[in-house]
Formats: structure tokens, C-alpha cells, sequence
């Protein structure tokens, strides 16, 4: 009871959007899982932001001297079939994948998200004409997609995230416009409609913010699949380009080495596996956090 | 004791006058009219009663005034005065700003017209700033005055919890709150305790009685439980489809209904001293679009049908303010509320 009482104060106190994550936050707490994901995404994430601090040696320095060496006191992780660090490669790779991860993501947001709004509310024969071009668009095999988009926009990271970013955007496009046609319904929208709220207040207050929760967690699960793809289009050496170092590019090159040093292609894999299974995790964590039938508020 | 309203010539021009109001929907074929000639005013204060059926077009009569039917597919007929200016002929704009700030509603569900992501306090904040220059700070002091107002015992704290948090009592009150902070000078109220108790339905009754007092908010009260109509109102206007039947003082029409259907509608009411017959009822049920009677919407299931009720019947005013819609009003002795 008292507790209560001091987190209604302090709700009061702090405004009402400081509530709504206070209790968000204490049902990730608890959770083990949630935990550990934003744990190694936060030390990712420093990783990425200090990695000329922290990488020992330049990414792209070779040494035709030790070539695809296994780990030893000086190079923790080996030397790859230049020569070079792979550790430091491994934390110059972090920033790009992160960076990568992070621009499919805010793509897919900035064209999904408002696009499913619009035909979601407005409804008609633009919700027709824009939900079958979406239904068209997500019949294409994804990477195929994003390697004719890359094709067309040329070759690059930035390029290649933007067309995987494309690729995304009808996915979030159609979970939104669903959202807003349950939401849209609701009786607070018509109440708010009867206070004098106008209709771009209405799609901003009370349709965004409760059709949003779904692509919360869609979004995590993006930012791995967006990772993966990142990865995928490094190996085709559609995206990082040599010799910047990215994982996807490193496991390309380690599979051209795969019968004289297997042991190249562990580090960039794991790098790729864990990071992606920690979004996969924070999203199927903020899943239950969030799903309203699970809240014990 | 103060003169009954209902029963006198309106001296001041009437806050609300709707005049012979239509309203047709299309359903991809035909239009189907679903008001027709919708005649009632509303002076200011007043506290007026709605009584029908479901599907009587109580709460479309609430949309229409308000003006929030579907854009696309409905056509208006007649006009709307409020303070003088017609509300059909108003921009989407200049609605806009009517809505909320001079004519609000409370729902029937409090459970779900308040948006569950934000807290009421927000909410209500958001209201007032729709209608008001003012900062966050300033809306947030309304909000909670606004809440006190309602009689919730801890606005301040009440403001920073969620819908969910809140009983469903105390969420009509966040409802009247939220209705009530721009000090509207109409307040529509469309059957806003049938969700609740009982208990609670008496306080919220309670409520918004002494809030109209209070402010001098006219309230439209939509309902289909005339036992709260006679208890709080002073005027009642019986609606059936589509139109309204009969006009006039609350206990003048429960003691001598003119309209067949408003003393059905009496003759239904539970009665404690006739525990152990057969509850009456009116037979049939209210005619669906596309089968309406061409005269007397009522005639097919009036015990009192002639065949002169067979043709579209008027709403005629009585010497005595009384208006009503049925051609035998004046020969038919019909029973009022036992009391």
C-alpha cells in the first residue's frame, strides 16, 4: 500500500509518461532474460561508441607475416588471411552492424509506421490500392528484394540498409494499419472526436500511441533480422565494402579459408548469432511485458 | 416551489432548437431515413430527458447534434440552432470548436471512452489545452479541479492513474470531468450510468443534477429507464422510430400520457405490488428501416389503432405546451406511472 502510494506521488511528481515506463521498467526487472539481452547490448553498444579505444590494433593494418594465425597473447583472436587482428576487426564491426541494424529499422519506422496509419484511418480506395501494393511487395523474397533495391541504388552499407530498410517497411505498414483499424473503433477516439480534438490530434494521441505497442516488439525482432541481413549482403559483398571491416564481410572472407583455418569463422559468427538472438530475446520479453492480458497493473 | 419549465412559454431565446431534423443514411443501394422531423428545444440549464427503445435513434440524435456522423454516406435535413447559429451549416472547423467547449458527452461505456495509455490527468489536460491557450502546468491545475469538482476524493493522485486503475464509478466521473472542464453550456449524457450499479447510477444521477445546477450546463439525458428520467428531469421527450411522439412536463406525461407508446412504456415499468402477474409489455418491436408503416409509426402495435391512424401523423401542440404525435391524443384516456 505504501509503496503505491509513494509511485503515485512520484508518477505526479515526474508527469505521466514517467509513470508508463516506470512500470514498463519493472516488469523488465524482472525478467532474467530481458536482463542479460540489454546487458549485452549496452556493452555492445559502449563497444561500438569506444572502438578506437579499445581495439588493440588498426582493422585494416596487414601483416603478410603472420597470416591466419590462431589466437595467441598478442592477437587474442588470430590474424585473418591478410593478417590482420581479427579482434580488432571484430569490435570495428560492431559500430557498422549496430549501425547497420539501427538504419533498417529507423527506415522501415519512418515509411511503415506512418503509411499504416494513413490507410488505416482514412480507409477507402486508398487503403485498397496501398494494401495490395503492400501485399505484392511482401511477396518477394526479402533479400532478393533488397539485392534489386542495393542494384539500383548502388552498392554500400548505407545503400543496402536502405533497401533492407525498404524491404521492412511493408511488414510494419501492415501491422500498423491493422492496429488502427481495431483502434480507430475504440469508443475514447470518438469521445476525444466529441471534446474537439481534430483528426490529425486524433491519429497523434490516441491512435499512434495505442497501435504502436505490436511494432515495439516487431521492431526488436527487425533489428535482428536487419543484422542478419547486414550480414547476408556483407558476405554477397553487397554492403560493408573491403576493407572496412563488417561481421557478415569477415565470415565471407573466413569461408574462403574454411579447409586450412575453420577456426576464422567462430569469432564473426558468434558475434552475429549472440546479437541477434539478444534482440530476439528483448523482443519476446517486451512481447509479454507489454501484451495487455499479461499486466498485472 | 419553482414553476415547472416545460409548462411555460419560453421567455429567452432557447440555447438548443432543433427544427424538423433528418438524417438518412445510405446503405450502397438506398437511402434509408432514420430521424425524421426531429422538433425539440433546450433552454438554458434545462434538464431534458430522452426516453425510448434501443434503436429509437436516441443516441443518433446525440451523434447529429454534436456532428459526429460518418463523413461519407448521410444526409442532414432541417436545422440545428444553438445560440442562433445553425450547427449544420458550421465548418468542420468552427464545429470543432463548439464540441467539447459548448457541447459535450458523457458515454455509456466508461470503461472504454477513456484512452488506456494515458492517465486521466493527462487526459483531461489535453482537453483543456484543445480549447485553451494555456501551459501544461495550468491545464494540469483545471484537470484536478476539474476532477475535485466530480467529487473524487484524491484529484491530485486520481490524475496521475491510468483508466485501468480506476473503478467504473469513479471512471463516469473522470468521463464528467473530462465533459465538463471547458464549462460547456450543453452537456449530452447518453445513458451514462446504464454501465454502472445501481448504487453508483444513483450518485452519478446525483451528479450531474447538482453539477447542472451548479453551472448552468443544460444536459440532454438519453435513457431508457424512465424511472431515472422521472426522478431528475423536468421535461421528457419520448422517441420512437425515428421520431419524437411526445413532448412535454416529466409528471404531467407520467401521470396522463398522451401517446400510446409512452404509456406502453410506463405500463412496463416493474411494479413492487404486482409481484406475482405477467410484467406488461408493448407487443412487437421497433420497425427496422425498410418496413416502416407508412402512417402512424406505431399503428402496428397500438392497441388503440384506427384506420384513420394509417397516414403520417404530426407533432401537434397541445394549449398546454404539450406536444404529441398521435391523432386521438385528445379522446384517449391512457394510464399513467402507478406510483
Amino acid at each position: 500500500m505504501s509503496t503505491e502510494t509513494s509511485v503515485a506521488k512520484e508518477a505526479v511528481a515526474k508527469g505521466p509518461t514517467a509513470a508508463a515506463r516506470h512500470s514498463l521498467w519493472r516488469v523488465i526487472r524482472r525478467d532474467p532474460r530481458a536482463v542479460v539481452s540489454l546487458g549485452y547490448l549496452a556493452l555492445l553498444l559502449a563497444v561500438s561508441l569506444f572502438a578506437a579505444q579499445i581495439a588493440p590494433y588498426s582493422p585494416i593494418e596487414q601483416n603478410v607475416a603472420e597470416l591466419l594465425m590462431p589466437p595467441s597473447p598478442a592477437h587474442w583472436l588470430g590474424t585473418d588471411d591478410l593478417g590482420r587482428d581479427v579482434l580488432s576487426r571484430l569490435i570495428w564491426g560492431a559500430p557498422n552492424s549496430l549501425y547497420a541494424s539501427a538504419l533498417a529499422v529507423s527506415v522501415a519506422i519512418a515509411i511503415g509506421v506512418p503509411v499504416g496509419v494513413v490507410i488505416g484511418f482514412l480507409g477507402g480506395w486508398l487503403d485498397e490500392v496501398v494494401s495490395r501494393f503492400i501485399d505484392a511487395l511482401l511477396s518477394f523474397p526479402p533479400i532478393v528484394l533488397a539485392i534489386a533495391v542495393t542494384g539500383a541504388l548502388g552498392i554500400g552499407l548505407t545503400n543496402a540498409m536502405l533497401s533492407v530498410g525498404i524491404v521492412f517497411a511493408p511488414v510494419l505498414a501492415r501491422i500498423v494499419r491493422a492496429q488502427t483499424l481495431v483502434v480507430r473503433q475504440a469508443l475514447y477516439v470518438d469521445a476525444a472526436r466529441a471534446f474537439g480534438a481534430s483528426t490529425p490530434q486524433i491519429v497523434v494521441r490516441h491512435i499512434l500511441p495505442n497501435a504502436i505497442q505490436p511494432v515495439i516488439v516487431q521492431v526488436t525482432l527487425m533489428l535482428a533480422i536487419a543484422l542478419l541481413a547486414e550480414a547476408s549482403l556483407s558476405f554477397l559483398a553487397l554492403g560493408v565494402q573491403p576493407p572496412a571491416a563488417s561481421w557478415g564481410g569477415m565470415l565471407a572472407r573466413a569461408y574462403n579459408y574454411i579447409e586450412i583455418a575453420p577456426a576464422q569463422m567462430y569469432t564473426p559468427g558468434l558475434a552475429i548469432l549472440f546479437t541477434a538472438l539478444a534482440f530476439n530475446a528483448l523482443g519476446e520479453s517486451l512481447r509479454v511485458a507489454l501484451d495487455p492480458t499479461m499486466k498485472r497493473r | 416551489m419553482d414553476p415547472i419549465p416545460g409548462g411555460r412559454e419560453p421567455r429567452q431565446q432557447p440555447l438548443l432548437d432543433v427544427r424538423n431534423l433528418s438524417v438518412a443514411f445510405h446503405d450502397g443501394e438506398t437511402w434509408g431515413e432514420v430521424l425524421t422531423d426531429v422538433s425539440f428545444a433546450i433552454e438554458p440549464g434545462e434538464f431534458v430527458g430522452i426516453v425510448g427503445e434501443s434503436g429509437c435513434g436516441k443516441s443518433l440524435t446525440a451523434l447529429s447534434i454534436l456532428g459526429l456522423l460518418p463523413p461519407r454516406g448521410v444526409r442532414l435535413g432541417g436545422a440545428m440552432l444553438f445560440d442562433g447559429r445553425d450547427l449544420a451549416k458550421l465548418s468542420e472547423r468552427a464545429r470543432r470548436e463548439v464540441r467539447g467547449r459548448r457541447i459535450s458527452m458523457v458515454f455509456q461505456e466508461p470503461m472504454s471512452a477513456l484512452d488506456p495509455v494515458f492517465t486521466v490527468g493527462t487526459q483531461l489536460l489535453e482537453t483543456v489545452r484543445t480549447h485553451f491557450k494555456v501551459g501544461r502546468r495550468e491545464a494540469l491545475e483545471r484537470a484536478v479541479e476539474a476532477l475535485a469538482a466530480v467529487g473524487i476524493a484524491s484529484p491530485r493522485q486520481a490524475a496521475a492513474m491510468y483508466p485501468s486503475s480506476l473503478s467504473g464509478g469513479m471512471r463516469q466521473r473522470a468521463m464528467i470531468a473530462m465533459a465538463l472542464v471547458c464549462e460547456p453550456r450543453l452537456l449530452i449524457a447518453d445513458e451514462p450510468t446504464t454501465a454502472l450499479d445501481v448504487t453508483i447510477q444513483a450518485q452519478i444521477m446525483d451528479l450531474l443534477i447538482e453539477l447542472g445546477q451548479r453551472t448552468g450546463t443544460a444536459i440532454l439525458f438519453i435513457t431508457h429507464n424512465l424511472a431515472l428520467v422521472a426522478e431528475s428531469c423536468r421535461r421528457m421527450l419520448t422517441m420512437y422510430a425515428g421520431q419524437i411522439v411526445e413532448d412535454g412536463p416529466v409528471r404531467e406525461i407520467l401521470a396522463r400520457p398522451r401517446h400510446p407508446y409512452t404509456a406502453g412504456l410506463l405500463g412496463s415499468i416493474p411494479q413492487s405490488s404486482r409481484r406475482k402477474s405477467v410484467l406488461p409489455s408493448i407487443p412487437g418491436r421497433v420497425p427496422s428501416l425498410h418496413e416502416m408503416p407508412p402512417g402512424c409509426r406505431f399503428a402496428p402495435r397500438c392497441a388503440h389503432v384506427e384506420p384513420p391512424c394509417l397516414v403520417p401523423q404530426q407533432l401537434v401542440s397541445g394549449r398546454d405546451w404539450r406536444k404529441v404525435r398521435c391523432r386521438r391524443a385528445g379522446e384517449l384516456a391512457l394510464p399513467g406511472a402507478q406510483s
